[in-house]
């Protein structure tokens, strides 16, 4: 497996999938992360995300029930496994304690 | 959302992501494009959308999406297969009515095929066994008198080939041939009768092939009295003695020297012999008569045959460029016969063009064309009634592939599903055509001399592959229609009106179906009766003379009067006659004659008799007299004509043209009209009557034609048999009556009449099959309609009318396409050169309506009225 480490947009997917959750897929994805982030992501790098994650076993996915919105085809919902919240809260617990880390002197001389 | 019903994706877009996208994201990703491209829809515009849309096609092709060759998907048909077979077998196995109909449709028309299908392979494997078959060529001969229609001859002159070796450049080998070699072979006291063709000394270098077995092929034909005999010929003269060097007499005494034996020529060549002499023996023969010429002449061209081999490098174009020099220098010498020379490639002589003269055997490429082509609307017909029983019963298919589909099949495993069963089904029919095959096979041989002489139809390995692989192929073909269409139906809507047939209400491909069918089967049915008709027509036509009783026996060289003396004695033969040949029967045999102005020439057929033949064939001579016996060897001095000759050359009335003179060919003697005969038909009775005339020349006799007065026609043929026997022992006694003969002469309306008839009831059976199918299927589906207005009063007679109605308009369709279609064909194309023939009235015309009417009435009133007479409690009770 290619690090443990999760990449920044992974991340992000990973996050908005939580938020997202029971309906999480694709073209939804894709609108929330500009809704929270302003990124304008192209559906294609979304896709390409949630496969990666996939293997990773941080997500798994369902199809869902077929609608007619999307010409009859049916919606692959994700959703975070036990895994994939270990790691989102792994990458949490190490920017939190890299945060307590900083001095508060960083913060006053930048502010200042 | 108010645009997006009239705004897509592009179409294009979207099956190149189909095609690239494996299938486990494939759904996902076209649901997202397609809510992606709605909303943008909105956002931005159809424009917008369209390009994302296709953008977003692009940017998908990633490593993960992208197919892999993936073998396993294409394996899937081979595992699916399995199950294709399985289901096949139970739908086989469920529906046997229509399992039954397709299958005894399928399997006798099949058989027909095959019957074809070896006919066609062995006729076109004749020759092929010549190693430089693609470079040799047969000569020619087209031959035209004056300005009228040319015929076209298998044979040449002897001068056209020895010009040919002498001045046309780029030639291997050639070599010339006669047709006239053997005879009674005599070796010591045995005296058998041995047929060949003359041959020069290239024979081997033209054919080798013909493979020597003894001898050397350079020289065995070299020498003046050389003979090569077939192993055959060779144990038939010498038993298991050797052969090599012994000595024949044939002939006027002349002795021959066995120098080579070659293996017995395949059946598959066009041309065979048992034996070969060598040509110069017959070139030396003919020079002894200096003053007579005509055996090398240019218009000699009626029994030789020249073949030749091109150098490799040599093509024909310009071989025959320098035989056109050659025969326009000949052709310049005479001013009335014109023989045009053209090369005739080896591997089409047999089938080929029908030509005069052959050699050996030959089949017209037309009949072959025509066979072929009815076997054809056989196998269509049969094909029909596959496609439209399985179209007509998909009905009760739908569902099976509605639930299929919901399963995942796809519209291509579908498709091959039904293609498995069509073609499962012809494998089944083949089976039993194969047996049917051989039934039909010996009947087919002994149709006619000239098909039992071309082929034998042995069953070798590669024609059951030729079988099996035309079956498949008509499998696929009957069932490629019900598969489109069953592969076509959606799920969601065959699910959802389950049962509904409006699904199948467009489907009018069944009636044009039908149509085509009962057309092709009426004019079938037209055309056996008519042939029938013309058959028996010409059988009991007046030829103008009487055949009753008459026995011809061929002389094959014995004497004339020991053989009459012979028959004399015997008390049933009551007269006797002699003659050159049969009339009435086909052949003729021409003259030209002359009569007062030089110029004004005609043919005459003729016929030699004796004093006794116009009295035996009752004759009626309706001025004048018969011939009276004169001792033989005296100079030709009368004649009897016919009518039509005085006509032709305007001589006036009977009575004044007795003691008028003709003149028989261009210098023969003069001989006066001793007598005119009412005229009658001498060659067969579709050809027009021309000048005829009885010559009076004895020496010329090949048949003795006996008036036999007996109960007992075995008795007295035996009696002649032992009679023939004293005087010629080593010929067979070859007799036959004079009304057989002629219904020989019209053997081939006999054989059109056989061939059509069985495939006309070939084809009735099977439309009638079909119409059962239907019919059966009909009556099953609107069973509850038919009980529920009967429920409502209707009466059976109306019911029956009601299910009838449909399939008798087709019926009335296809015969008002059939008669006048099959009408105009015999009237104007088959029957037109035809002189007497029977007109073609409103009974050979309606008969076969009437057949067809009365089978489809049969077929489908028998269905109608069992659903018509059923219960309709039964039938309703179970809703």
């Amino acid at each position: 497996m290619k690090g443990t480490n999760l990449g920044e947009f992974q991340e992000l997917v990973l996050l908005t999938i939580g938020s997202l959750h029971p309906e999480a897929y694709g073209v939804a994805i894709k609108e929330e992360i500009y809704a929270h982030t302003n990124r304008k992501v192209t559906l294609s790098t979304v896709h390409a995300a949630l496969n990666r994650l996939e293997k990773k076993g941080l997500v798994k996915s369902d199809l869902g029930e077929a609608t007619n919105i999307r010409g009859g085809k049916r919606k692959r919902n994700f959703t975070i496994t036990a895994f994939g919240i270990k790691m989102l809260s792994e990458a949490k617990r190490q920017r939190e304690s890299l945060w307590d880390s900083i001095p508060d002197i960083v913060f006053q001389v930048n502010l200042g | 959302m108010k645009s997006n019903k009239t705004h897509t994706p592009p179409k294009w877009a979207e099956r190149l992501l189909e095609w690239y996208c494996r299938a486990n994201v494939l759904e996902d990703l076209q649901g997202d494009l397609h809510e992606f491209f709605d909303r943008n829809l909105e956002e931005k515009g159809p424009f917008r959308a369209r390009l994302n849309f296709v953008l977003d096609v692009f940017k998908f092709m990633r490593p993960y999406t992208i197919k892999k060759l993936e073998i396993f998907n294409n394996i899937t048909p081979f595992i699916m297969f399995k199950n294709y077979f399985k289901t096949s077998v139970r739908s086989i196995a469920r529906n046997k009515l229509f399992s039954a109909i397709n299958v005894i449709g399928l399997a006798i028309s099949m058989s027909v095929c095959l019957l074809m299908i070896s006919f066609l392979s062995e006729l076109f494997s004749y020759d092929k066994f010549h190693p430089n078959a693609d470079r040799m060529y047969r000569l020619m001969t087209t031959n035209q008198f004056l300005e009228r229609d040319p015929s076209e001859f298998a044979s040449t002159s002897i001068l056209a080939g020895k010009r040919l070796q002498e001045e046309v450049p780029g030639i291997e080998a050639s070599v010339i041939m006669n047709n006239g070699f053997g005879g009674d072979a005599k070796i010591g006291d045995k005296t058998i009768p041995i047929g060949g063709l003359w041959a020069t000394q290239d024979f081997f270098g033209v054919f080798p092939a013909f493979q020597l077995l003894q001898g050397n092929p350079e020289t065995a034909l070299a020498e003046p009295y050389s003979v090569v005999l077939t192993e055959e010929a060779a144990t038939k003269l010498y038993g298991d003695d050797e052969a090599m060097g012994q000595t024949i007499k044939l002939g006027k005494e002349d002795i021959y020297t066995v120098t080579g034996i070659i293996k017995k020529p395949p059946h598959n060549s066009h041309f065979t012999f048992e034996s070969l002499g060598s040509m110069i023996t017959y070139e030396n023969e003919r020079k002894e008569t200096p003053d007579d010429t005509y055996w090398i002449g240019w218009n000699n061209i009626w029994s030789n045959y020249v073949y030749v081999l091109l150098n490799e490098n040599t093509s024909i174009a310009q071989v025959s460029a320098s035989m056109d020099k050659i025969v326009a220098e000949e052709n310049a010498k005479d001013d009335r016969v014109k023989n045009y020379i053209s090369f005739q490639p080896l591997l089409s002589i047999m089938p080929g063009k029908d030509l005069s003269n052959n050699i050996g055997k030959g089949m017209d490429t037309r009949i072959l064309w025509l066979l072929s082509g009815l076997t054809f609307i056989v196998m269509l017909s049969a094909g029909f009634n596959y496609t439209n029983l399985s179209i007509a019963r998909s009905l009760r298919r739908a569902k099976e592939v509605g639930v299929r589909k919901v399963v995942g099949a796809r519209r291509k495993q579908i498709f091959s599903q039904f293609m498995t069963e069509a073609i499962l089904i012809s494998l089944i029919s083949l089976i039993f055509a194969v047996f049917l095959f051989y039934v039909i096979k010996p009947e087919f041989l002994n149709l006619d001399g000239e098909i039992q002489s071309a082929a034998r139809l042995l069953t070798t390995p590669s024609l059951f592959a030729y079988f099996i692989i035309f079956t498949v192929l008509i499998g696929s073909m009957a069932g490629f229609f019900p598969a489109i269409f069953l592969s076509k139906l959606q799920a969601v809507k065959v699910l959802k009106d389950a049962g509904s047939t409006r699904l199948f209400k467009k489907v009018n491909m069944r009636k044009v179906l039908i149509v085509v069918q009962f057309t092709l089967s009426l004019a079938f049915i037209i055309s056996a009766t008519i042939a029938f008709r013309q058959y028996k027509y010409s059988l009991a036509f007046d030829l103008g003379f009487k055949t009753e009783n008459i026995l011809n026996v061929r002389l094959q060289g014995n004497d004339v009067n020991t053989v009459a003396s012979a028959f004399e004695k015997i008390p049933e033969i009551a007269e006797i006659s002699r003659s050159m040949m049969i009339p009435s029967v086909g052949s003729t045999y021409g003259n030209t004659i002359k009569y007062e102005d030089p110029l004004d020439s005609a043919t005459m057929y003729y016929n030699t008799i004796d004093e006794n033949y116009i009295p035996l064939l009752k004759h009626e001579l309706i001025a004048g007299s018969n011939f009276e016996s004169r001792p033989e060897q005296e100079k030709e001095e009368f004649i009897i004509v016919n009518e039509q000759l005085l006509k032709r050359f305007d001589i006036g009335t009977p009575e004044e043209a007795i003691g008028k003179k003709i003149q028989i060919n261009r210098n023969g003697d003069k001989v006066s009209i001793r007598g005119v005969v009412r005229d009658f038909y001498y060659s067969t009775v579709d050809r027009e009557i021309k000048s005829f005339g009885f010559r009076y020349r004895p020496g010329q006799y090949q048949y003795l034609n006996l008036k036999v007065s007996t109960t007992d026609v075995i008795g007295t043929m035996s009696k002649l048999e032992s009679a023939w026997t004293e005087v010629d022992d080593v010929h067979e006694f070859n007799a036959m009556f004079y009304d057989e003969r002629i219904e020989q002469a019209y053997s081939e309306f006999s054989v059109m009449f056989t061939i059509i008839g069985f495939l006309a009831f070939i084809t009735i059976s099977i439309a009638a099959l079909g119409l059962l199918g239907m019919a059966v299927y009909t009556a099953e589906t609107r069973l509850k309609e038919i009980s529920i207005r009967k429920v409502l009063g209707a009466t059976e007679g109306s019911l029956i009318k009601l299910l009838t109605r449909g399939f008798m308009w087709l019926l009335i369709i296809s015969s008002l396409i059939a008669v006048p279609a099959t009408y105009f064909l015999f009237d104007s194309v088959v029957l037109a050169e035809s002189v007497n023939r029977i007109s073609i009235g409103i009974v050979e015309l309606s008969s076969g309506v009437i057949v067809i009417f009365a089978i489809g009435f049969l077929m489908i009133g028998s269905q109608t009225w069992k659903a018509a007479k059923s219960n309709p409690a039964e039938t309703l009770r179970s809703e």
